[in-house]
Parts: C-alpha cells; sequence; structure tokens
C-alpha cells in the first residue's frame, strides 16, 4: 500500500534535491504546522507597521533556516492577485483622511497608504513563514501531519489523493499540449483557441475519470477497505519543546511590543 | 480571486471559516472509500486547469474552472476545491491560511449553487443544450465568486467599495471566457464520456 503514498519529488517543492540537515526541517511536523496557524493568527491581529516589519523580518528568518531557495520563494511570496495589487493601490484613494497629495484631484491620504502598507506586511509576513514552515515539507509528510491533529480522515485521504496525482496529471496536460503544438496549435485570441482549450480540459476530464476507476480497481486488488495506513510516527522531541517555547517568546514579544507602541501613542 | 492575510475584518474572517466547517462537513459526507479516488483525481486535474493561462486581449488569464467542478463532482467539489486551495496557498503562497475559510466560501460555494442549478441542463439529452447549460454554468460560478468578494471586502469597510466595483467590471472578460471553455469542455464530455456527470449523482 505504501507505494500509493509514495509521492515522486513534486516539481514545486523541490524539497529533496535541496534536503539538507536544517533545524527548522527536523522539527515534528506538528509542530510546524501549528506554529504557522498561530502565527498567521498573531500576524493579522497585529497594527503597528514597526512591529508588522519585525514580524516580517522574523518570517524570512524561518525561511532561511528552512534553507529554501531565496529570491525563488520572496517571488512568490510577493506574487498576488492583479485585483489586490490594484486594491492596495487604490486605498490611499479610497480611504478618508489626511491628504498626502492629488492626482487629478483625487486626494491621496496617508490612513489610505498605511493601511495599505500594513496589509502588504501583514500579507507577506503571514504567507511567507507558512511556506518556510509546512511549505517545506513533503506533501505527504503534510497530509499525514494534519491527520495526526484530528483533521478529519476524509479530507485528509482526499488531500492525499490529490497530491499524488497533481504530478501525473500534470504531465498528461504536457503531453496533450505537446500533442497540440505538433500539429501547429498556437493559442490566439480566437475562438478556435477557446475551442481547444475547452475541449482540452474536457479530455483531461475525461482521463482522470477513467484513471481513476482503474486506481480504485487496483487498490480494491490489494485489499484497500476505506483506510490508508499513515505510516511517518512522529515523535515530539526536546529540540520541538524549545522551538515551541522559542516561537511561543517570539510571538508574545511581537504582542508585548504592539501593545506598548499603542501606549505610548 | 485569492484575498490576501491581513485584508479583511476578524469579523469576515470568523464568518468564512464556519460557513467553510459546514460546506466541509456535507462534502464531506458525500465521500466514501467508492468515489474518494475519483474525487481526488478531479480535484488533482482542476488544480492543473488552474496553472493553464488562457490568452485574453493582450493579456492572458489562469483558469479557476469551479464552475465545472461544480457540475462534475456537486457537493463534493466544496472539499475538493479546499484542497486546492489549502495547497495553492501552503505550496505557492496564494491566498493565506486565515483567509482561508473565505477563500473557500468564495470559490466553493459557487460551484455548488452551480451543481444545483445546472445539473439538469447538462445531463440534457441534446448536446447543444447541454453545451450551454455548461456555458452559463462556469459563466455563473465566477460572477457568484466575484460578488462574493465584493461581499467580503464591503462587509469589512467602506474604503474597499470604489476598488470592488472596478473588479466587478474587470472581470465580465474572465466569465465569458470561463463560460465558453466549460460549454466546450462539457460539449467533449458528452461526445465522449458522458458518464462523466453521473459522478456527483454516484456520490450520494
Amino acid at each position: 500500500m505504501s507505494e500509493i503514498l509514495e509521492v515522486e519529488q513534486q516539481s514545486w517543492t523541490d524539497s529533496q534535491s535541496t534536503e539538507q540537515e536544517s533545524f527548522l526541517r527536523s522539527l515534528d511536523p506538528r509542530a510546524r504546522v501549528v506554529a504557522s496557524v498561530i502565527f498567521s493568527v498573531t500576524v493579522v491581529s497585529l497594527n503597528n507597521l514597526a512591529v508588522l516589519t519585525v514580524a516580517l523580518f522574523f518570517a524570512i528568518a524561518l525561511m532561511m533556516s528552512a534553507r529554501m531557495p531565496a529570491s525563488k520563494t520572496l517571488k512568490r511570496m510577493a506574487a498576488m492577485d492583479g485585483f489586490i495589487i490594484f486594491m492596495l493601490v487604490m486605498l490611499p484613494f479610497t480611504m478618508k483622511g489626511e491628504a498626502m497629495f492629488h492626482v487629478f484631484g483625487f486626494a491621496a491620504s496617508w490612513e489610505g497608504l498605511w493601511k495599505a502598507i500594513a496589509i502588504a506586511l501583514k500579507a507577506n509576513a503571514a504567507v511567507l513563514s507558512l511556506m518556510a514552515l509546512v511549505g517545506s515539507m513533503e506533501s505527504v509528510t503534510f497530509g499525514h501531519a494534519l491527520h495526526r491533529l484530528k483533521v478529519p480522515t476524509n479530507l485528509v485521504h482526499l488531500l492525499l489523493f490529490t497530491v499524488r496525482y497533481i504530478e501525473v496529471l500534470h504531465e498528461e496536460y504536457q503531453r496533450l499540449r505537446n500533442a497540440m503544438k505538433t500539429r501547429g496549435f498556437r493559442p490566439r485570441n480566437s475562438w478556435h483557441t477557446y475551442q481547444s482549450f475547452g475541449y482540452l480540459i474536457g479530455m483531461m476530464l475525461v482521463r482522470a475519470l477513467e484513471r481513476s476507476e482503474r486506481i480504485l480497481k487496483a487498490m480494491k486488488c490489494r485489499g484497500f477497505a476505506g483506510h490508508i495506513p499513515m505510516l511517518n510516527d512522529f515523535q515530539f522531541q526536546t529540540r520541538d519543546l524549545f522551538f515551541i517555547l522559542f516561537f511561543a517568546g517570539v510571538l508574545v514579544s511581537l504582542v508585548l511590543l504592539e501593545v506598548f507602541n499603542a501606549l505610548s501613542y | 480571486m485569492h484575498i490576501v492575510d491581513g485584508a479583511l475584518s476578524t469579523e469576515v474572517l470568523i464568518g468564512g471559516a464556519a460557513i467553510t466547517t459546514v460546506g466541509l462537513g456535507l462534502g464531506l459526507k458525500k465521500l466514501n472509500i467508492e468515489n474518494i479516488p475519483t474525487a481526488g483525481v478531479l480535484s488533482a486535474s482542476f488544480f492543473i486547469a488552474s496553472l493553464i493561462h488562457v490568452p485574453l486581449g493582450p493579456s492572458s488569464v489562469h483558469l479557476i474552472l469551479s464552475g465545472l467542478a461544480g457540475l462534475v463532482l456537486g457537493w463534493a467539489a466544496f472539499p475538493a476545491l479546499f484542497v486546492g486551495l489549502l495547497l495553492q496557498a501552503v505550496f505557492f503562497g496564494f491566498g493565506g491560511l486565515t483567509v482561508l475559510g473565505v477563500n473557500a466560501v468564495n470559490i466553493a460555494l459557487p460551484a455548488v449553487i452551480v451543481y444545483f442549478i445546472c445539473r439538469r441542463g447538462v445531463l440534457s439529452e441534446n448536446r447543444t443544450v447541454a453545451a450551454l447549460w455548461g456555458a452559463f454554468g462556469g459563466g455563473l460560478a465566477i460572477a457568484l465568486t466575484t460578488v462574493f468578494v465584493a461581499i467580503s471586502l464591503a462587509l469589512t469597510g467602506d474604503e474597499f467599495f470604489e476598488a470592488v466595483k472596478l473588479v466587478l467590471f474587470a472581470h465580465v472578460p474572465v466569465m465569458i471566457i470561463e463560460g465558453v471553455l466549460s460549454g466546450m469542455a462539457v460539449l467533449l464530455i458528452h461526445r465522449v464520456k458522458p458518464d462523466l456527470f453521473q459522478v456527483a449523482t454516484r456520490a450520494v
């Protein structure tokens, strides 16, 4: 059964190839998942820009400790949906407050600017810490950690199947795209392009369904009865305790900084 | 259309998380030994489909295809799209953990709504009718997602209101593209493997 869980190196985590001994990666995955949840909640509840900047630097330190490729990870961190960026740029103009400057008669407010910066800092710190703490894990390990943290079994199974087949289906997608390319297909703004992409997606779904039927049959042959054994056995060790204490210390300091700053205003 | 951490008010975040918990509960009930592999493989296909960039004017858009996911998976689309969002947040850095609930509501709930509105139409014997319902469902899912995103932002504060209005209009072309592609996909599925639309019904 274990071959079902054995995920090849996922192209987007590139964990195995760069996996060196790093303190963060050697920690109990459960501790890392819980730490990232608590960090995200703490960061979004902070408001002081200086404190948020400290939080962002802490997240960068986490990233470095996880030995993640810096430029790639930071690019991913900063990539936001176009509409979010647009919304942040608009904020100084849409939020009422003391005018900073005028563009075509529209006043840009300081309040809006500070708010936009605060959101950007929070979003980046939260997402970077998430990628450093959890994203540096094998995706299967992540599923097992969720299982041990009492996430419903059905959801964990669904997640494990999904990560197992993402790579397979990506290859299938590449094959279909290559087949289209060899027939001279080039995406343009044309009805033909949209029709071809629609058929491509339809075909991917058809093949996926047929594949899943074969998978189920194969699994049943091997005695699948709705239960996937979670082979990873996590051990909470002394270093995990140290990490948790250190992490809690950082979070408490961030909150205290925020509170003291609020008092001094 | 992922909202990022830190943009929304606590009330909206808690509301989103609560609705997502209910949606996940209902969706997971539909999953059993027989259909978890199907749901998993389809969930992976939708994850891959979301990486496809389709040309639109001088730029390109990436697909969501939540309407199609709803049509194929029914209630199970909720956990399937939730898993996709979770993986995107953790490994790609799209969205975030505290907004996961809100993002799941914004993207997965429209999928389930589309399922209930368009399911009968897509099952039609007539291929063209089915494809038109598929196209309508594909466009509707994006329209609902945009409205839900707008509501999440509007509930947070007035300062987002102007931006939200523009975002609504900016997404009209995306709705059309998603609609056309979903319609075409339904057309092909009808020709090749009409059983695909029985997956959701079997999932009961």
